[in-house]
């Protein structure tokens, strides 16, 4: 690799010629090299003690002092060419070297394993925090309260007479023994009667939860499921304002284009009553009314079952199905999927809804 | 309610064409939704037409049948046959096969011809059949889906018709006609009649309204009757069982005549089967007026009517053949036989009118709705009577109604009416409703005018009178003798607002007082459950319904322990009948679900309530309605309600991903159900003190308790016990964690207290210590937490070793410990002085020898 061997003549320091063409060896030398490993050859042959350059500038302590001068400096200039070109080439190989380690660590980033699960909340979970998250904006309280109630709290102080048929229309769950009236609420307006029953008025409460009624598992039927229920209790309310709010509700939840319209109905806990439709202009099969649940003005016995005059305050209520909810804003068209814990139901939705 | 739309029609301005939808589109503006259309044209088309058998051709067949070739004759003789098509007979004259045998030569029967459509998409051609061509078909009911009967084909004479051949025998028999159904509320009884829809339907269309009842003439009195008594000795809330019984009499009946097609045609539109003339006369007057009906077979009865309440050991034979033990509170109808009907509900099979029956004693009783309801629900007898009755029958209806069935039964039975009659009670008092006049606006938020709210009642049928008193201008409203549903001012305003439109309320939007916004317990639930989902587990949400052995298997720690959970009455099934005392019963069945589905890497977690009852269950007796309850009475109620805390678990299955390239899925061990626990208790911060377990559903040697700092246990997390998961089929060393979650929540500061951060250098010191094996490595740290003192930042458990090197039932534990100082830089000695008096303790407390 080298052709200055040891021992090949040592050039005279003063021989410039020589020199010259030691060091244009060198830098040729240098400029072949092509690896850092080479270059570290080159360098040895090239600079190390026993190299032309190193001989021959060792050779300048034996010259007379008159010479030594002009050979230091022919010396000085020589070294530094063949430094200065070892210094380039070194970190031209470097950054060579560098990039190619670099290009050779190259991974297939799609291949990437998934080292982490994803968790996932279940949508009728996170559905009913995002319609308590609208209510909580409009300054309203959310109210909770227990799934197996004293039948008190679930019919007679909603005002269903102990003989009204509707009180049987509600398909319910009692717990044994009977003597101890107790059951599973069938819908959460118990928990409007002990928000009444323990609140300052005015009363602005969302009571979102599970209720339960014996009806059969199949593709639109749960024998247990959510509902979300507002009351507002104040002086002066008025059905226009239960509209203006379920209006306001259903454009946050559904959009600016959103519409409600009512249409009579009955329930013993409100008086007057309404069935609550929401236009849906996505619906599959084209836009349309869609029943979402009812409403109405809270009927004066269910004031007086929690002590409140109704001469004085009126309130209105409404209560709207999350499955149902589910059902038609997120096209779940069968209501098992949300039944069964199937983990794709929960893991298509992640932590949204 | 089932409405046939020319029924509709007699009273009320419906347009010609409209069709069933048209109708029930106008119904639900004034609250009556929409159930079913029933419509015989939707699964039926003509030609379908009279024709006459001329002649039948008996044909026995090589299988032993005998089938019959008839020429049966389609159009008058002498006229021209208009319909024309392919195996339509010019002539007029159709070669049909018949298998049927119950009709002769000279018979009118009904043609289904070539190009008919029968119900089952059954569409009549010509064919080639038994060496014939036949062309057409004779119909039975069953074939033209009028009817159950098919020994054979109709034979028009046998219910009463003689119509002329070729006559469309779809008009004749009312087969144009359709019935909306509509739901009624179970407020409003009166629109279980014609007479309640088609006021409804005036109501929502601003049409006219002819009253049925206007159409009958009752006489105003009757006297010299069938003698009834009406003798409750035991009204139910004060309220007489029967406050009025109409008996009217009709004699020289022909039970046995047919009923007439436009009869049965409207019952059978209405959801009514045809039983026989005079029982199906009873259902139609029924249907029209809202007035149930029972007709007694006179000659059957012995004695005086008496009305009253059964005693003790009575039974009945009830219409349907059974017999019933009847109820003290059950009120009867009786003759001097006994019990002939349970009075609303149903009548007696005793005195039941037959074929052969001549004379007819015709009821039209009122009775209580809540004495009625009780005996339906008592004998789980639903009857269209009962459910009239139940929801309120107008008083005034009974003798009108009565007199429409005796002019039906003369009309159509051949029947005579006896002068005399029978009617006895006492009409209750009417209900008065004083409105002050800006009630109803003030409730809806439309300020109705005079004319709105005076015109809307007047059309109910309300009486109103304007009155002026002292507290401002109100309205004094009669309510009408059919709404009692009507009682306070909020009726009367659902009223006013319901027939101006509900559409007409305006939206305004109340503003709240400022609020609090959720609280801590509903803001830390969420955080806790958002956490357990973003670290990877999935949320599910199973039924709370579990079985016996689930809840003492999970809900409590050591077997055979005394446990009690809630049983429900009537669950959906037996073997789910108890309510849940852990979730993870029903997490369980999750995973297995997931794993029939072919997913095995499972981290399944659910929040949800748990059903824990306490020594008092509920409460004797419940306060009546429409008043607030004592402070005694409600604390009572409160405290009848069983603690339902929310519990939070989790069941981890398989491994903790799926497998992957360049990646292997580390397997879920007992160690992560803990960590689920840690992590809930990071989250809230709250401390999870960790301390060897025992609980029946986990492995014994790899369960921990999950304790507050106070000592109060709030849960378990370990495998789950091998046995249990072979007995549910779950995979081995399943994992699960259950902790009371509302514990936690209550446990979390209020408020934490920030902690000096020292920037001084940190002295790092490690420390192996050889114990028994059987120390837990969470004492021995919290031993060298106690002994290091102040200057211990934190200390960790990095190594268990045992094994070479140690003796026989000891362990290592190699811990290491950071020191620092908040003031100072610590010397290397002090750190020292510190890490010896750490292990000091635990030489002292464990016997702990450094290694």
């Amino acid at each position: 690799m080298t052709e200055t061997l040891p021992g090949a003549g040592v050039p005279n320091p003063l021989d410039e010629a020589a020199i010259t063409a030691a060091v244009d060896q060198a830098v040729a030398a240098i400029a072949a090299a092509s690896t850092l490993d080479e270059l570290k050859a080159v360098r040895l042959a090239h600079t190390g003690e026993k190299s032309a350059l190193s001989l021959a500038n060792r050779g300048i302590g034996g010259l007379p002092k008159d010479q030594k001068a002009a050979a230091g400096k022919l010396m000085g200039a020589s070294r530094g060419r063949v430094n200065k070109a070892l210094a380039d080439r070194t970190a031209e190989l470097e950054a060579e070297n560098d990039a190619r380690i670099l290009v050779e660590e190259t991974v297939d980033v799609t291949a990437a394993p998934r080292r982490r699960r994803a968790g996932s909340r279940h949508p009728l979970s996170t559905l009913q925090e995002r319609v308590a998250d609208i209510f909580v904006g409009m300054g309203w309280e959310i109210a909770e309260g227990p799934e197996v109630e004293s039948e008190w709290f679930n019919f007679d102080a909603l005002n269903f007479k102990p003989d009204h048929p509707a009180r049987e229309m509600q398909d319910t769950f009692f717990v044994e023994p009977p003597e101890a009236h107790l059951l599973m609420r069938t819908h959460t307006s118990p928990v409007q009667v002990r928000s009444m029953l323990e609140r300052e008025l005015p009363i602005y409460v969302l009571c979102p939860g599970k209720v339960f009624r014996t009806d059969e598992l199949d593709a639109t039927h749960t024998p247990v499921f959510h509902q979300f229920e507002g009351l507002a209790i104040d002086k002066k309310l008025s059905m226009a304002d239960l509209r203006g709010t379920l209006e306001h509700f259903a454009r946050q939840m559904f959009g600016d284009e959103a519409q409600i319209r009512l249409r009579p109905n009955y329930f013993p806990f409100t008086e007057p009553s309404a069935e609550l439709d929401i236009w849906h202009p996505g619906a599959k099969g084209g836009p349309g009314w869609i029943e979402w649940g009812g409403c109405g003005m809270v009927n004066p016995n269910v004031l007086r079952a929690a002590g409140i005059d109704p001469d004085i305050y009126s309130g209105f209520a409404f209560g709207m199905g999350i499955e149902r909810t589910l059902m038609f804003r997120n096209e779940v068209g069968d209501m098992r999927d949300m039944i069964e814990g199937d983990v794709r139901f929960s893991e298509h939705f992640g932590m949204e809804i | 309610m089932r409405i046939p739309i020319s029924w509709l029609r007699e009273f009320a301005q419906v347009p010609a064409g409209a069709t069933a939808e048209d109708v029930m589109a106008d119904l639900v503006k004034v609250g009556f939704e929409e159930e079913a259309v029933h419509r015989p044209t939707d699964t039926l088309q003509g030609p379908i037409v009279v024709g006459q058998v001329l002649s039948i051709v008996k044909e026995p067949q090589t299988n032993g049948k005998t089938i019959n070739w008839c020429q049966v004759r389609v159009v008058p003789d002498g006229q021209p046959q208009s319909l024309t098509g392919e195996g339509i007979d010019p002539s007029g004259v159709q070669g049909i096969i018949c298998g049927a045998h119950n009709f002769v030569a000279g018979d009118k029967v009904v043609v289904t011809l070539p190009g008919a459509v029968l119900p089952g998409d059954f569409r009549i051609s010509a064919r080639q059949t038994y060496g014939h061509l036949s062309a057409g078909m004779i119909a039975s009911v069953r074939e033209l889906g009028i009817g159950e009967d098919h020994d054979g084909i109709l034979v028009l004479a046998r219910i009463g018709l003689d119509p002329e051949i070729g006559t469309d025998a779809m008009e004749l028999l009312g087969l144009y006609d359709q019935a909306a159904e509509i739901n009624v509320t179970p407020d409003r009884g009166y629109a279980f009649s014609l007479r309640g829809v088609a006021r409804e339907y005036a109501h929502a269309t601003g049409t006219s309204f002819t009253d049925p009842a206007s159409r009958v003439q009752a006489p105003v009195e009757l006297a010299g009757g069938f003698g009834v008594k009406l003798n409750d000795g035991a009204p139910i809330y004060g309220k007489p069982g029967c406050d009025r019984f109409v008996a009217r009499t009709v004699r020289g009946v022909d039970a046995a005549k047919p009923t007439p097609p436009w009869m049965t045609s409207r019952l059978r539109l209405a959801g009514v089967r045809s039983i026989s003339l005079p029982v199906d006369i009873s259902n139609y007057v029924m249907l029209e007026l809202g007035q149930p009906i029972h007709c007694y077979d006179l000659d059957k009865l012995s004695g005086d009517i008496v009305v009253r309440r059964a005693v003790a050991g009575e039974k009945i034979t009830t219409l349907d053949g059974k017999e019933r033990a009847l109820d003290a509170e059950d009120l009867l109808i009786t003759d001097g036989s006994g019990a002939i009907g349970v009075a609303g509900v149903m009548g007696g099979a005793a005195t039941e009118v037959s074929d052969s029956t001549t004379s007819i004693l015709v009821e039209a009783a009122h009775f209580d709705e809540v004495s009625i309801g009780r005996s339906r629900r008592r004998h789980k007898l639903p009857s269209e009577a009962s459910k009239r009755f139940e929801r309120g029958v107008d008083w005034h209806m009974a003798g009108i109604a009565a007199q429409r069935v005796v002019d039906l039964l003369v009309e159509l039975a051949g029947g005579t009416a006896d002068e005399a009659g029978t009617d006895v009670g006492t009409a209750p008092d009417a209900v008065s409703i004083t409105l002050p006049a800006g009630f109803a606006a003030a409730r809806i938020g439309i300020d109705f005018t005079e004319e709105q709210i005076v015109t809307s009642l007047e059309d109910l049928g309300a009486v109103v009178e304007k009155n002026g008193t002292a507290a401002g201008l109100c309205y004094d409203v009669t309510a009408p003798s059919w709404r009692n549903d009507l009682e306070t001012p909020e009726d009367l305003t659902e009223e006013i607002a319901r027939l101006v439109g509900y559409d007409k309320i305006p939206a305004t939007l109340p503003v709240a007082p400022p609020g609090r916004g959720l609280t801590r317990v509903q803001l830390q639930r969420r955080r806790l459950v958002q956490a357990l989902a973003a670290s990877g587990l999935t949320e599910v949400l199973a039924y709370p319904f579990v079985s016996k052995a689930a809840n003492d298997t999970f809900g409590v720690a050591t077997e055979g322990a005394p446990h009690k959970s809630l049983k429900l009455a009537n669950p959906i099934s037996e073997e789910q009948g108890y309510l849940r005392t852990s979730i993870l019963p029903g997490l369980i069945e999750v995973a297995k679900r997931n794993h029939s589905r072919g997913f095995r890497d499972l981290a399944l977690f659910e929040a949800g309530l748990v059903f824990l009852p306490g020594e008092t269950l509920g409460t004797a007796s419940i306060p009546p309605l429409g008043a607030k309850p004592s402070d005694e009475v409600l604390d009572a109620l409160y405290d009848g309600v069983p603690d339902q805390p929310l519990y939070l678990a989790a069941v981890l299955t398989g491994h903790e991903t799926t497998a992957a390239a360049g990646h292997t899925p580390r397997a879920w061990d007992w160690a992560d159900a803990l960590d689920i626990a840690r992590t809930a208790g990071d989250v809230l911060g709250v401390e999870i003190v960790i301390s060897q377990g025992r609980h029946q559903a986990f492995h014994p040697g790899r369960a921990a308790q999950l304790a507050l700092r106070t000592g109060e246990v709030v849960g378990y997390a370990g495998e789950l016990h091998p046995k249990l998961l072979a007995a549910h089929d779950m995979p081995p060393r399943s994992v699960a964690v259950e902790f009371n979650a509302d514990a936690l929540f209550d446990a979390a500061a209020d408020v934490i207290v920030a902690r000096h951060i020292s920037t001084y250098p940190v002295a790092t010191q490690d420390v192996a210590l050889v114990v028994p094996q059987e120390v837990p490595a969470e004492e021995v740290l919290a031993a060298l937490r106690e002994g290091a003192g102040g200057l211990l930042e934190d200390v960790a458990l990095f190594d268990v070793y045992a094994g070479k090197g140690i003796e026989d039932g000891k362990k290592s534990l190699a811990f290491s410990l950071r020191f620092r100082a908040g003031d100072r830089t610590l010397t290397a000695d002090e750190a020292s002085v510190a890490r010896e008096s750490a292990v000091a303790l635990t030489h002292e407390r464990f016997g702990a020898v450094q290694r």
